[in-house]
């Protein structure tokens, strides 16, 4: 009988931008089992109702996290204004799809840098990173910030893009469409690429569904699940598909989310086609919340879900945010099972793992 | 035009005895487990545990109100994604929460303070 050892993975680990442990039980240098353990960057965000009032929460709930932030204030403001019942204008929906994918751009770039950096290929890095750069000028043109926005407010946005930005969006995503092609193609066709990553960290639909997973983690199993198709933001009025492979192996991850950079740009490409030409960007909100309301949108990692309860008061009586990696962690453990140690990193770097956002 | 989806998004609300059973049988009609929270109102913890159904994205949210002793039954025997929500809520709010298949015992976060969202936090607060 081969002897069990166990291996500490993380928090501290090179292939890791968060703290994340993971007890790897080892038959030889294969994964028997992974126990994972979170908790070290936990900020107790969520708290911070009974201090701030719920039009303050919109730059707490930003703050959840450093990629994903407008979509986290976007989730946040879509489920107060459920409970206020108020319908934002047609101009600001489109104003926060646009925002929403560049995000994802930057999102899945900075993600196909890491894993590019994980498989040791440094200069396919670089190329993902440089376009990124492309990306967060774009976001800093149209919202002062590179990261941060602050650009939500409940009931609308508070920042417009004139035609000018909407321009240079659109030239800007020309040149990353025609960068993104030629790196597409190392990732796609590469030997070294595909030896790393081909029938690698498999995860069966069923195992997607039992434990939970979301986003593109769900779509590179088969699982089409894309929160965006129910109609949040403007995107009722976009047309597209979810982005699904049916190979549930880290290629598969790879190839889900490199699709997506390409939708996110005509995504964008078609929003801009269809913003309406109104100087409205946000409704009046009068009193306090009073109510409740679960909302999902599609962040670049997956499914987020927000919940509110409010009892009239400014301040809120409890607001939730699930992140995507709280739900694929779950994921990752199983999908460890039956790999070998080298790969370790690599694996958890397929999850696209948010840990700071996880813990809120 | 996208081929966006009408959906449910209910909150059903049952006693604790048959959260158990019900998960099952939702997880029996096709529908998979999203997350589940609490909040401490009025003084008694209210649970919700929320289940997607992917093919028509209805979600649905079972609501439990209990009294903040009393122990609620994990889920993670039917659903075992639920192990890290059963671990937060018992150790932000001190739920009860009794046979979490993986139990963290109050280690999953490494806070200092005890249940900070719960009774006895609030009491500090």
């Amino acid at each position: 009988m081969v002897k069990r050892s166990v291996i500490p993975f993380g928090p501290q680990h090179p292939v890791l931008p968060e703290p994340i442990h993971l007890d790897l039980v080892v038959e030889d240098e294969r994964i028997v089992e992974a126990i994972p353990s979170i908790g070290f960057v936990h900020r107790g965000l969520e708290s911070l109702i009974e201090k701030r009032d719920f039009n303050q929460m919109t730059y707490v709930v930003e703050r959840t996290c450093g990629i994903c932030s407008f979509q986290h204030g976007m989730g946040y403001c879509e489920t107060v204004e459920k409970i206020f019942d108020v319908e934002i204008p047609r101009r600001a929906k489109f104003l926060r799809t646009i925002w929403a994918e560049m995000s994802r751009m930057h999102s899945h770039l900075l993600w196909a840098g890491l894993l590019a950096d994980a498989f040791g290929y440094e200069n396919l890095f670089y190329q993902c990173w440089r376009i990124r750069e492309k990306v967060l000028d774009l976001q800093e043109m149209t919202s002062g910030g590179r990261v941060i926005f602050s650009v939500n407010k409940v009931g609308g946005v508070i920042k417009d893009m004139d035609a000018d930005m909407l321009k240079a969006i659109l030239e800007t995503i020309k040149d990353v469409e025609k960068e993104l092609k030629v790196i597409k193609k190392t990732f796609f066709d590469d030997y070294s690429v595909k030896s790393r990553l081909k029938g690698v960290g498999i995860l069966t639909p069923e195992q997607i569904n039992a434990l939970g997973a979301v986003g593109p983690m769900a779509r590179a199993s088969g699982v089409e699940n894309d929160m965006r198709r129910l109609g949040y933001a403007a995107y009722s009025e976009i047309d597209f598909e979810p982005v699904v492979s049916n190979d549930c192996d880290c290629y598969a991850r790879c190839y889900v989310r490199i699709m997506e950079i390409f939708q996110s740009i005509d995504i964008i490409r078609q929003a801009i086609a269809k913003i309406p030409d109104e100087s409205d960007l946000s409704v009046p909100i009068k009193g306090n919340p009073n109510g409740e309301a679960f909302v999902r949108l599609e962040q670049p990692r997956g499914e987020a879900f927000y919940y509110v309860k409010a009892n009239g008061k400014p301040n809120l009586q409890r607001m939730r945010v699930r992140t995507p990696t709280f739900a694929n962690v779950l994921a990752l453990c199983e999908m460890l099972k039956n790999t070998e140690v080298a790969d370790v990193g690599l694996l958890v770097v397929t999850i696209d793992p948010c840990i700071s956002c996880t813990e809120r | 035009m996208a081929d966006t989806v009408t959906f449910k998004n209910e909150i059903e609300e049952i006693a604790v005895d048959s959260l158990v059973s019900r998960a099952e049988e939702l997880i029996k009609a096709g529908y998979r487990f999203s997350q589940a929270c609490a909040a401490y109102i009025d003084d008694k913890f209210e649970l919700s545990y929320s289940f997607s159904n992917y093919d028509n994205y209805d979600l649905l949210n079972l609501r439990v109100v209990i009294d903040t002793d009393t122990e609620v039954k994990s889920i993670t025997t039917v659903v075992p994604a639920a192990v890290f929500y059963e671990n937060e809520m018992h150790e932000l709010f001190g739920v009860k929460i009794v046979d979490i298949a993986l139990d963290y015992k109050d280690k999953l976060y490494r806070i200092k303070q005890e249940c900070p969202l719960g009774p006895s936090g609030k009491e500090e607060a």
